[in-house]
């Protein structure tokens, strides 16, 4: 699956919830998989007592890996060839996310058609905790 | 950061895909990875992140014989509790992690082509630019940039990460 050039234009946009309640177990088994140990994110004692937060919260790169998962979904498997993103709220256990596509631009470039893609998620309460822009290979 | 030896294995793939919730067969079924256009199992957009697994010094990742700041019986275990100097009759002792309070600010990948199992990465970790703002939230914000480059066992550039650290003056909350 890929998006087709001739079947999109700018401003066209996909969504999906990405995650419902996050959990502090999902957070650690990203710490596990990720190698990211900060206890920032698993340690309740730690980032209460010691870093001053109220509780722990996820890693940016696991809501980043979460938003990835939307736009693959959209773009279709290796086909991305850039993505980037700012975080710009923390994002808590609890959380329900959701992410964004929105086509920003389709070019030619060497040969192909690439498509240019502006990405934000959004918490329950319509905050965003990432935004960001993605470009894709399309058929 | 250097990491000399970052092989890419069909596991990791895995549990790094259920740990981001994705289900897609492109991360774990090679029959289905065959048939598709990619024709194998690839590695999830943001998998060149855990190089840290990879990072024998990686300062995020507690080691053993070393103390960790994370908590223990007491809130830290390099903070608080013991005084360094009672423990330290054996000349320096090692710590792992620091509670200075980083965040990740940014994060961006530019991909060569996509990472799959049998890839045996090295990767290499230079300074960018570094810059301050401040913010009403958070007091002086003190940011710094990192550009790495991951280069597969030809030699050749598969990925470019540029990550964005930033350290707050205060902590902050919503």
């Amino acid at each position: 699956m890929s998006l087709n050039a001739s079947e999109i234009k700018v401003g066209d946009s996909y969504s999906e919830l990405i995650v419902e309640d996050l959990t502090r177990t999902q957070i650690v088994q990203y710490a596990g998989a990720s190698g990211d140990y900060n206890p920032v994110h698993s340690d309740e004692k730690f980032v209460t007592e010691v870093a001053g937060y109220p509780t722990v919260f996820a890693h940016g790169m696991l809501t980043m890996g979460m938003t990835g998962r939307m736009i693959t979904n959209y773009v279709g498997d290796g086909r991305l060839t850039y993505y980037g993103v700012r975080f710009v709220n923390q994002v808590w256990p609890g959380d329900t996310l959701t992410a964004r596509a929105e086509i920003a631009g389709i070019r030619e470039e060497d040969g192909e058609t690439l498509v240019d893609l502006t990405i934000s998620t959004t918490n329950q309460d319509e905050n965003f905790v990432l935004t960001g822009n993605a470009t894709a290979r399309t058929s | 950061m250097a990491v000399d030896h970052f092989p890419v294995e069909a596991s990791h793939i895995l549990m790094f895909a259920r740990a981001i919730g994705d289900t897609n067969p492109i991360y774990c079924d090679e029959s289905h990875a065959a048939g598709t256009e990619v024709g194998s199992i690839i590695a999830p957009p943001t998998f060149a992140q855990a190089s840290a697994q990879f990072d024998p010094d990686y300062f995020l990742r507690p080691k053993a014989g070393q103390k960790w700041f994370g908590s223990g019986g007491t809130a830290s275990g390099i903070m608080g509790g013991e005084k360094k100097e009672a423990s330290n009759s054996e000349g320096e002792e090692k710590e792992s992690g620091s509670a200075a309070g980083g965040l990740h600010a940014e994060q961006h990948f530019t991909y060569h082509r996509h990472l799959k199992p049998g890839d045996v990465l090295t990767a290499e970790t230079k300074p960018g630019e570094s810059w301050e703002k401040e913010s009403k939230r958070a007091g002086v914000l003190k940011f710094s940039e990192s550009i790495t480059e991951y280069r597969d066992q030809s030699g050749e550039l598969v990925v470019t990460a540029r990550g964005v650290g930033v350290v707050t003056e205060k902590v902050i909350e919503q």
